[in-house]
């Protein structure tokens, strides 16, 4: 029997992505495989309060607000629902600690880590390029640090998580079916910073040799 | 372009909502002792005014819950529950 073995949504823009990215200004790349699990709880029940407890924060209850831990980001989705994003494989036991945790009240905790996959954008011309198909406010005045949003980036619905303001870092949530599209979108988008990286390199090597 | 806000997330573009029709239709108390008449008048008559209507909207695209807003349909100005003062428009 053949092995079994898992390939990301955007394994097949792998270079896709390596190669729109930019030195200097923008990167992409495809973060993979990460546990996702929703959560739906009522906030103001004991159960919220000793799920809180049990992965080490409370729950964030502010619109666009995220929690961490220090291995899981904690996204607010709706007044009563979250998403907790953890590293690759540790689904099960986020997903056990939270049952647990809820005990026999009402609520749900569901794995979702198939639903989306992530793509990440850093770089100081990220914003600039986000904000090519989004009408989000992505200035860091607005939307700061551990702070995420759900919208519309290029017509398809995404999250956008900030996860540093100073140093642009973003990861861009997006549907496992919606993932190769973005990928081509934001490489699209991406590409007048290498052709202006490029000219930039000409217009250099043109003044040099007018030099000599 | 209709700016409307989410109670939740704020003012968002209209693209990311999905309307609702008029709010505040009552269920009929009996449903089973409507004629059909009036089951049909529940079901699909509306109020079409031409001034402030209340309407059900859905967040589609961010936090996906139902509110209520009050939208002048001549201007597309929006107004908070029971004020006067247009929030967007």
């Amino acid at each position: 029997m053949a092995e079994l073995h898992g390939e990301s949504p955007l394994a097949a823009r792998a270079e896709t992505l390596a190669g729109s990215s930019v030195p200097g200004a923008v990167q992409l790349s495809e973060v993979a495989f990460t546990a996702q699990i929703t959560l739906r709880v009522d906030p103001k029940s004991p159960a919220a309060e000793r799920i809180g407890t049990a992965v080490g924060t409370m729950l964030p209850n502010q619109p666009g607000q995220v929690a961490r831990t220090e291995q899981l980001q904690i996204l607010w989705m709706g007044p009563d629902e979250w998403l907790l994003v953890g590293p690759e494989g540790s689904a099960g036991r986020i997903q056990a600690t939270l049952a647990e945790a809820l005990g026999e009240d009402h609520g749900s905790v569901v794995d979702v880590s198939g639903n989306r996959t992530i793509v990440e954008v850093t770089g100081p011309r990220s914003r600039e390029l986000l904000a090519k198909g989004c009408a989000l406010d992505l200035h860091r005045r607005s939307f700061t640090s551990d702070q995420c949003a759900q919208t519309l980036l290029a017509r398809a619905g995404v999250v956008v998580l900030c996860r540093d303001a100073d140093e642009p870092s973003f990861w861009i949530l997006v549907r496992a079916s919606f993932a190769r599209y973005l990928a081509d979108w934001l490489a699209d988008a991406a590409a007048e910073y290498r052709d202006r990286t490029r000219q930039a390199a000409s217009v250099r090597t043109l003044a040099n040799g007018s030099d000599r | 372009m209709m700016l409307i806000p989410c109670p939740w997330c704020g003012p968002r573009n209209e693209t990311e909502f999905h309307y609702g029709g008029q709010a505040d239709v009552p269920y009929p108390a009996e449903p089973q002792e409507l004629s059909d008449v009036e089951w049909a008048r529940f079901l699909f008559y509306r109020a079409n005014p031409k001034g402030l209507f209340s309407e059900r909207w859905n967040h589609q695209a961010g936090c996906r819950r139902w509110f209520t807003v009050r939208r002048d349909t001549t201007t597309n100005e929006i107004f908070q529950d029971d004020s006067h003062e247009a929030v967007t428009r």
